[in-house]
């Protein structure tokens, strides 16, 4: 804003936002503090200054075998974003740029998909998930989980895809580009863009989805939201592990998602608000 | 542009992705449907019969359904207005001119990203833990008693939680329309000497009210999902104290292994998500066009 504000409100205000940003931020601060104490240290009363020590990520890793979780997060979170992709991209496009009557009725239906509660269809997918075989595997939370996010996919790039001017085509057409020339030199720069935060937001989403990475896995294919679920009954001191482990499975998606703030807001909002 | 062709086209292009929506959202509700018809039980599969309503009377009659219920009402309004009250007030103050608005906005907008089980344990064990949180260090220096707040208060525990995570998705929402609000609007109006709370009623509202309104809707679908910071931290209890329609059909599924009763509990999950659900499909309908 161009108004012209006395240099001490402009430090008022500084101060009540950064005080109020901080209280918020201070429980992932302390958990990230706490990670770097040991387990004494830990329930030792209020200290922001802590030991530095390592111990609770090397313990994590060696008796909790931290790796295998932060594996299947990856393949879970990825896999199911890049499938939801394959199968939206090609529908986004066609309902962005061949659209009919019934395009919106489609994507309002697609919509309301999304609002079917997860609990409701928790008793057969459950018993499909056991009789097939696919309890606690990757492949079975990967098509549940791309299944879940499709709808948000598909609208996210709709909503990208309709932004690209369909006369730019046409020109390409009329100054004899083939369709291979159109799709790499036309239409792929334009929709990387769109593409890319498609698939950071719905990787933010799937990392961090924890009703049925909870009720679909047990240990094998358990992602870091299950790993992390079943810390809840610890035996013993614990909290500088649980904090070393917190912190190693909230910081790639916090920067992730640092990056992704404006597409967050049109992802969920479903193009509502911009 | 329109040809047969591309119309056949498109309509290949389209076809993998309804057709999986379609089953997704069919074959498990159709399945949820029959077996809340069945007298069901995972321990004892010989004896399943037909149920008819019984597992609907079972679950309306039970008095954990309807403390459910009330639990749900009270964490889905708990959080809404804590979420977008706190919202509109952060929203506000990081639009100021403030020096590192940047990080500011990072720091804000971080706990959204950070996943329920992490969030709930993070809260449950470094912060209200009655005898090593930072409140109870913070009640011990100021000389008060310290608070068992999952045991005493589990309910409004959770709510400040869930109110944590969603916060920053409320205010984000809000700071995006305060935005594209018209400065040389507010501008005039406080050259007519209008004052701040005037202004704020009569400019800044009415500009946000869309943008309200869909945090308010988005939050409610979410909200009244909310099952893994119920499963860390106070496990539904004590008693029902803190237990939701989710977490009342999880533990009837999953615990007492009764199919017939937990899917007659997510059919009627699914009728109170669609009473919301109709309302935000108007509010995003109308900005399709």
């Amino acid at each position: 804003m161009a108004r012209a504000v006395s240099r001490n409100t402009r430090i008022g205000w500084t101060i009540a936002a950064w005080f109020v940003a901080l209280l918020i931020f201070f429980p992932i601060l302390y958990a990230i503090i706490t990670s770097f104490k040991t387990e004494q240290e830990a329930i030792a009363g209020f200290d922001l200054i802590p030991s530095f020590t390592l111990d609770s990520y090397r313990e994590v890793q060696s008796q909790y075998n931290y790796f295998r979780p932060f594996m299947n997060s990856v393949v879970i979170a990825v896999g199911s974003t890049v499938l939801a992709l394959i199968v939206a991209i090609p529908a986004a496009w066609a309902m962005a740029f061949s659209p009919t009557k019934r395009t919106k009725d489609i994507l309002m239906w697609m919509l309301s998909t999304k609002m079917m509660p997860a609990v409701a269809v928790l008793v057969p997918i459950y018993l499909i998930f056991l009789r097939t075989g696919m309890l606690d595997t990757r492949t079975g939370l990967v098509i549940v989980l791309m299944l879940m996010n499709l709808p948000i996919v598909v609208w996210m790039l709709y909503t990208y895809f309709r932004e690209i001017p369909g006369e730019i085509l046409e020109a390409a057409r009329m100054d004899g580009a083939t369709l291979g020339q159109e799709i790499v030199h036309v239409l792929a720069p334009m929709a990387v863009p769109g593409i890319a935060s498609t698939l950071l937001l719905n990787i933010i989403l799937a990392w961090n989805e924890a009703f049925w990475t909870i009720q679909l896995t047990t240990t094998n294919a358990a992602p870091l939201s299950a790993f992390i679920a079943s810390f809840s009954s610890p035996q013993g001191l614990f909290w500088a592990k649980l904090s070393a482990a917190s912190t190693l499975a909230i910081a790639p998606i916090l920067i992730m998602g640092w990056f992704s703030q404006k597409q967050l807001v049109r992802g969920l909002t479903f193009g509502a608000v911009k | 542009m329109a040809t047969r062709q591309t119309q056949s086209l498109a309509r290949l292009m389209r076809a993998p992705a309804i057709i999986l929506l379609l089953i997704w959202m069919i074959v498990p509700l159709a399945m949820t449907l029959y077996y809340s018809f069945l007298n069901y039980n995972l321990l004892n599969p010989a004896n399943t019969s037909w149920a008819r309503f019984f597992n609907y009377q079972y679950f309306y009659t039970d008095p954990a359904f309807w403390a459910s219920i009330w639990n749900t009402l009270v964490l889905v309004l708990g959080v809404l207005s804590i979420t977008v009250i706190g919202g509109i007030g952060i929203a506000m103050l990081i639009d100021k001119p403030i020096f590192g608005q940047g990080i500011v906005r990072i720091l804000v907008i971080s706990p959204f990203f950070v996943m329920p089980p992490v969030a709930a344990l993070i809260w449950k064990n470094m912060i209200m833990h009655p005898s090593y949180g930072v409140f109870a260090d913070l009640a011990k220096f100021l000389g008060m008693q310290p608070v068992d707040w999952f045991a005493q208060y589990p309910l409004f525990s959770i709510i400040l939680i869930v109110a944590w995570q969603w916060l920053p998705f409320a205010t984000l929402i809000l700071l995006t329309a305060l935005q594209s609000l018209d400065g040389e609007q507010m501008e005039a109006a406080e050259m007519d000497g209008a004052p701040a709370v005037q202004r704020f009623i009569h400019l800044t509202l009415p500009h946000m009210a869309r943008a309200i309104t869909v945090v308010i809707l988005i939050q409610t679908i979410f909200l009244l999902g909310v099952y893994a910071e119920i499963l860390v931290t106070t496990n539904g209890g004590p008693g029902n104290a803190s237990t939701n329609l989710t977490f009342l059909i999880y533990r009837a599924a999953r615990l007492n292994f009764d199919i017939g009763g937990a899917a007659a509990g997510g059919i009627i999950a699914v009728v109170l998500a669609n009473i919301v659900a109709i309302f935000l499909m108007r509010a995003v309908g109308k900005n399709l066009d």
